[in-house]
């Protein structure tokens, strides 16, 4: 630990020194100094507008500096430089009054054309909504037939970790999610951005398109992506505790992929809707479980529960079988690794499995006051 | 600070015998010199502690991972550290200003209003001392940015948020006094022959600052009312499920935060157009185009709010006009500045710490102004908006703007305060530390945002990593140059060369004609107006 | 103090009292424009339908995608029958909504709407919208809300599709349940 902290030290002086030189020798790569071109065609309009603002800045800069340390140099006291008495020229202030009026005017037509362009949300090929959570982004799918199909969350996976320097950070750190929004190529997608709670803001740099989601109003954005590839935005407005970890990733895929992705997601989301409407009584859920139980547990765990510790350990009163539900359900679908306790989720049906994780939790003067349904399997197998 | 002044042969029923002695003196002068001394000293203090704020920030900052803090004080610290910077530094550091300089300045012997005077400063040590005290509370401080918007502080907000809505009202209600204050002496105040056309500008930007300041203070007080009435009495003003409106915050906000950012920067452009030329030995140029540009810029400054929220969702119709109000503002800055070089051009300069600043601020500022021109355009706002290249752009035009506007006021102006010359070398290190500290800190904050970095995170994603860390060696040597300047001012105080009632050879105005260090009741008996007293 | 200076401090007094009471007139101020600009989507309220008056434009249609969503802290379930309709502009129609309160307390709920794009406000008209008044649900109850609009046969010819999105607040204590039960109108 401490020789880490130590190369860490060195480590840190050297990245500083590094970077220092590298500035001063101008090889920082130009891509971080500058604003991303980006890959949509609004993305290109609005870096081709600020490369024109700023090279006009930068020579009114040279110009105006320029005079001003010339002056400087010139007409300093200590070169014996004597002071002239002028103190007003009217036809020069005129003159500086109205040429930086005239640039104004210039930059406004092509600054105003591109916003033009960015407003036009008509024409649509696809809609997604998007909204803002404290602290993650959910997606949800509208058909052609504008049915709600499925919605998932987005949420940052950068492990905690790495987070805290306990291990080396990813390419991706802070940039990544469990599921990113994924939208076909070439398509014009509009998104419908609003919010849960507080104000967010979602951003996409290279798309160039960045809008706040705020509660109960709906924004709209679009977007036509030319190019396939994963693109990693945040959110762009304070919005807590967390708000530097909810990032926005948008996957664009060829459109036969994002068909077969879409399809898939379909059928998930029926599966799941099947599940969901699969909702059983205590009494059922007894019944079933305990046929479970019998069938598949006793063996080990004893039909009082008491098992043979402390190879099979008692379920009476036990930490997993008393606390928390999602805990208990995750345990008898992956198993305990270098235990005899097997992986459960090949074997049994979401039902079955809901069934004797229900009876385990309300047998043998167990007695917590929840319910296992199939879909509480399913969501809790999901949140792995 | 200020000498005692022995009573005079011929002088009026008021025998004064000096100030009052002790702390007492303190608690209840209403004497503008004792007053601008309070104001500069607890500016100077906020400062300090604004300062550590953002070195805990910058610290966090330093490199990738959470090394130092957890995210909820990281969300106070940068709130806080805006807060105090806003409402207790620059702002207290201006009014000082004002308060020792004005009555000189146009030849009265006081502020308007001595007795509300006093009130005006006292409020805020106590507003403050709430305002920090809730860091301490259960649930911790404001967290939400020095912005605030609806709902993150109302519906979301911790529960110290009304003592912060206390402060924000207190601290209101001592603005609004101080530039009744200022205004009223100014219009009715200055000696005979003294016109508003001959006034120095420092005087003409804080008149037109001090309406500015009236105009919205109480607009803050609304919105800070609208909240807490959302907060405590179920009201929905900002709550969308009661028919409210969180996007209407912003607005109202902004009515009043764009005018505030101007209220920061007016009475610096008056210093730097009193600095100059001193030290090129010349008139400044175009007196009156220079008055007007201000004016215009007070004017503008009303129609523009809405460009902090072009991400919003307006329909383009606004967006456009805010575009193009906010561009406009460019034109009578533009003037200021080009003034401000001819002013130089073909003077006979010297650079004394004063002046350094001043040349720094004419440049540095000029870039913020740079920065906030390509803001203005609001298509490629939506990649700058809410990452770092606002916070560079702002902190450009507050930190070598303001900032160094004020630490060259004090240079300039702290012989005839105290009667006593500052170390020219020190002042010059000072300078070259500040100098290198705040582009160190805030130049590499144009490219990390321009690479995407957003705002008001505690830790970024690794291609922000260099910048981060070089911006953060910056704050460092700004922070130490800082508590050097304090080390500066003090020396001066105790040990400093006596200095002479002229002090700068290039200097005119009335304060120069008066001793040094300034007596305690100055322009008891108005004084003639010469040409050569007048604005410079 | 001289009495300059004691009018010159009357009058600044009285515009800082003015500016104060401008920030509370900006609220319904604020309201205007967004009536007159269509700012942040704000549908306008209950729209009278004459059959006379409309004519049905059948040479395009306009697709409305409705969206629900419920707030972090409502329990209700809500939805609506369809995702959304083709229509013309110029005929009305009715989509159905449902909410149901799974818990076991009384509950109001405020549904309140956006659409986007915002410049359509105008032309979207509603002639009878369950977002016009607060709802009251028992508990366990279920509650079938129709909606009826018109879609202006003046709506800009670029605008092909509206997004109309209601967001549902839970307003139970808010509201004073007595008065409030006495008033439900299950529209």
């Amino acid at each position: 630990m401490s020789v880490n902290k130590h190369c860490t030290g060195i480590r840190r002086l050297r990245t500083a020194a590094g970077v220092m030189s590298m500035l001063a020798s101008g090889l920082v790569a130009a891509d971080e100094l500058n604003m991303r071109v980006g890959v949509t065609d609004i993305s290109r309009q609005v870096y081709d507008l600020h490369m024109l603002i700023l090279w006009i800045c930068v020579v009114i800069g040279a110009v105006v500096f320029g005079a001003m340390f010339w002056s400087i140099i010139h007409h300093r006291r200590s070169a014996g430089y004597q002071a002239a008495h002028f103190h007003e020229n009217t036809r020069l202030e005129i003159a500086w009054t109205i040429v930086p009026t005239l640039i104004l005017i210039a930059m406004c037509i092509p600054a105003t054309r591109v916003l033009v362009a960015m407003y036009d949300t008509g024409g649509e090929d696809m809609t997604v909504e998007v909204r803002g959570y404290q602290w993650k982004w959910q997606y949800k799918y509208l058909d052609e037939d504008f049915d709600r199909t499925f919605s998932f969350f987005s949420t940052l996976t950068t492990p905690i970790e790495e987070r805290h320097n306990l291990s080396a950070k990813g390419e991706h750190y802070l940039l990544e999610v469990d599921e990113p929004l994924r939208i076909p190529v070439n398509k014009k997608v509009r998104f419908l951005v609003t919010s849960e709670d507080v104000i967010h803001a979602w951003w996409v740099p290279d798309f160039g398109i960045k809008r706040d989601a705020v509660p109960g109003m709906l924004n709209e954005l679009w977007a036509i992506v030319p190019e396939p590839g994963v693109y990693r935005g945040q959110c762009t407005e304070l919005c807590g505790k967390d708000h530097g970890f909810m990032p926005v990733v948008v996957e664009v895929m060829p459109q036969a992929d994002f068909d077969a992705w879409y399809a898939s997601k379909l059928v998930a989301e029926q599966e799941r809707q099947q599940l969901e409407s699969m909702v059983f009584t205590h009494e059922e859920l007894m019944t079933q479980g305990e046929a479970v139980y019998t069938k598949f547990c006793a063996s080990c765990h004893q039909p009082n529960g008491q098992g043979v510790p402390p190879v099979f350990p008692s379920l009476v009163g036990s930490k997993v079988a008393t606390g928390p539900r999602d805990d208990h359900i995750r345990l008898v679908l992956n198993g305990v690794t270098g235990t005899s306790m097997q992986a459960f989720s090949g074997q049994l049906s979401k039902a079955e499995l809901a069934a004797v994780v229900h009876f385990e939790r309300h047998s043998w003067g167990n007695n917590t006051d929840d319910l296992t349904q199939p879909v509480d399997v399913a969501n809790a197998a999901a949140s792995n | 600070m200020s000498e005692v002044v022995e009573a005079h042969a011929g002088h009026d029923d008021h025998e004064h015998h000096g100030p009052a002695k002790g702390l007492a003196r303190w608690l209840f002068t209403t004497n503008h010199k004792d007053i601008g001394t309070l104001y500069l000293w607890f500016s100077f203090t906020m400062f300090l502690i604004g300062g550590v704020m953002a070195l805990i920030v910058r610290a966090e900052l330093f490199e990738p991972g959470m090394q130092f803090v957890v995210p909820e004080f990281f969300n106070q610290m940068t709130t806080n550290h805006g807060l105090i910077m806003v409402f207790g530094a620059v702002m207290p550091a201006f009014v000082g200003l004002a308060n020792w300089l004005v009555p000189m300045m146009i030849g009265a012997p006081d502020m308007a209003l001595p007795r509300l005077n006093n009130l005006s400063f006292w409020i805020l040590p106590f507003a403050f001392s709430i305002m920090i005290s809730t860091l301490f509370m259960e649930g911790g401080g404001p967290n939400f940015g020095w912005t605030f918007y609806a709902p993150l502080s109302t519906t979301y907000a911790p529960d110290s948020v009304t003592y912060f809505i206390f402060a924000v009202h207190l601290m209101g209600a001592s603005s609004i006094m101080g530039s009744i204050n200022i205004i009223a002496t100014i219009l009715n105040m200055r000696a005979l022959g003294m016109t508003l056309m001959k006034m120095p500008l420092f005087v003409w930007t804080w008149l037109i600052t001090a309406y500015l300041l009236i105009a919205v203070m109480p607009v803050l007080a609304g919105a800070v009312t609208m909240m807490l009435f959302d907060i405590h009495f179920g009201t929905s003003f900002f709550n969308a499920a009661g028919g409210g409106d969180p996007v209407m915050f912003q607005h109202i906000f902004w009515f009043f935060g764009h005018p505030e950012v101007y209220i920061m920067i007016l009475p610096a452009f008056g210093i730097v157009s009193q600095i100059i030329p001193t030290f090129a030995r010349k008139p400044l140029f175009g007196y009156d185009s220079m008055v007007y540009a201000v004016a215009s810029i007070a004017f503008l400054s009303f129609i523009v709010w809405a460009h902090h929220m072009f991400t919003v969702g307006m329909p383009l119709a606004g967006q456009l006009f805010f575009m193009y109000a906010t561009m406009l503002i460019a034109i009578p800055t533009g003037v200021k500045v080009f003034n401000w070089i001819s002013t130089m051009w073909r003077g006979s300069m010297s650079f004394e710490t004063p002046m350094l600043f001043a040349i720094a601020f004419v440049v540095l500022f000029t870039i913020g102004g740079f920065s906030g021109l390509m803001l203005a355009i609001t298509p490629a706002d939506y990649q700058y908006h809410d990452t770092y290249f606002v916070v560079a752009h702002f902190h450009y035009v507050l930190v070598p703007g303001a900032i160094f506007s004020i630490i060259a006021a004090t240079y300039y102006w702290i012989p005839k305060w105290c009667g006593r010359m500052y170390d020219e070398r020190l002042g010059k290190l000072h300078f070259w530390l500040s100098f290198i500290g705040v582009n160190v800190t805030f130049f590499p904050q144009h490219f990390s945002g321009l690479a995407g970095m957003p705002r008001r995170i505690p830790d970024y994603a690794l291609q922000f990593a260099d910048f981060n860390m070089l911006s953060s060696i910056g704050a460092f040597i700004f922070g130490f140059s800082q508590v050097f300047f304090l080390y500066i001012v003090i020396k001066t105080i105790r040990s400093g060369k006596p200095a002479t009632d002229r002090v700068w050879e290039g200097a005119h105005g009335l304060e120069w004609t008066i001793p040094s260090p300034a007596p305690y009741h100055t322009f008891t008996h108005p004084p003639r107006i010469t040409d050569a007293e007048a604005h410079s | 103090m001289n009495q300059s200076s004691l009018r010159t401090v009357r009058k600044l007094i009285m515009l800082a009292l003015g500016m104060f009471g401008f920030a509370f007139a900006l609220v319904p101020l604020y309201d205007l424009l967004c009536e007159l600009t269509g700012l942040n989507g704000k549908t306008a309220g209950a729209y009278v339908y004459d059959p006379a008056r409309e004519s049905v434009d059948e040479t395009r249609t306009v697709r409305v995608i409705f969206i629900t969503n419920t707030n972090a802290d409502m329990p209700w379930k809500f939805w609506s029958e369809k995702g959304g309709v083709e229509v013309h502009p110029g005929e009305l129609h009715t989509v159905n909504f449902f909410v149901t309160n799974p818990t076991d307390k009384v509950m109001v709920g405020q549904a309140v709407p956006s659409l986007a794009p915002g410049l359509a406000v105008d032309y979207f008209h509603k002639t009878e919208c369950f977002c016009f008044e607060r709802q009251v649900l028992q508990p366990g109850e279920m509650m079938e809300m129709p909606m009826r609009f018109i879609v202006g046969s003046e709506l800009p010819g670029h605008v092909a599709s509206l997004n109309l999105s209601y967001s549902l607040f839970d307003v139970t204590d808010f509201v004073d349940l007595s008065t409030e039960d006495a008033a439900n109108n299950p529209s």
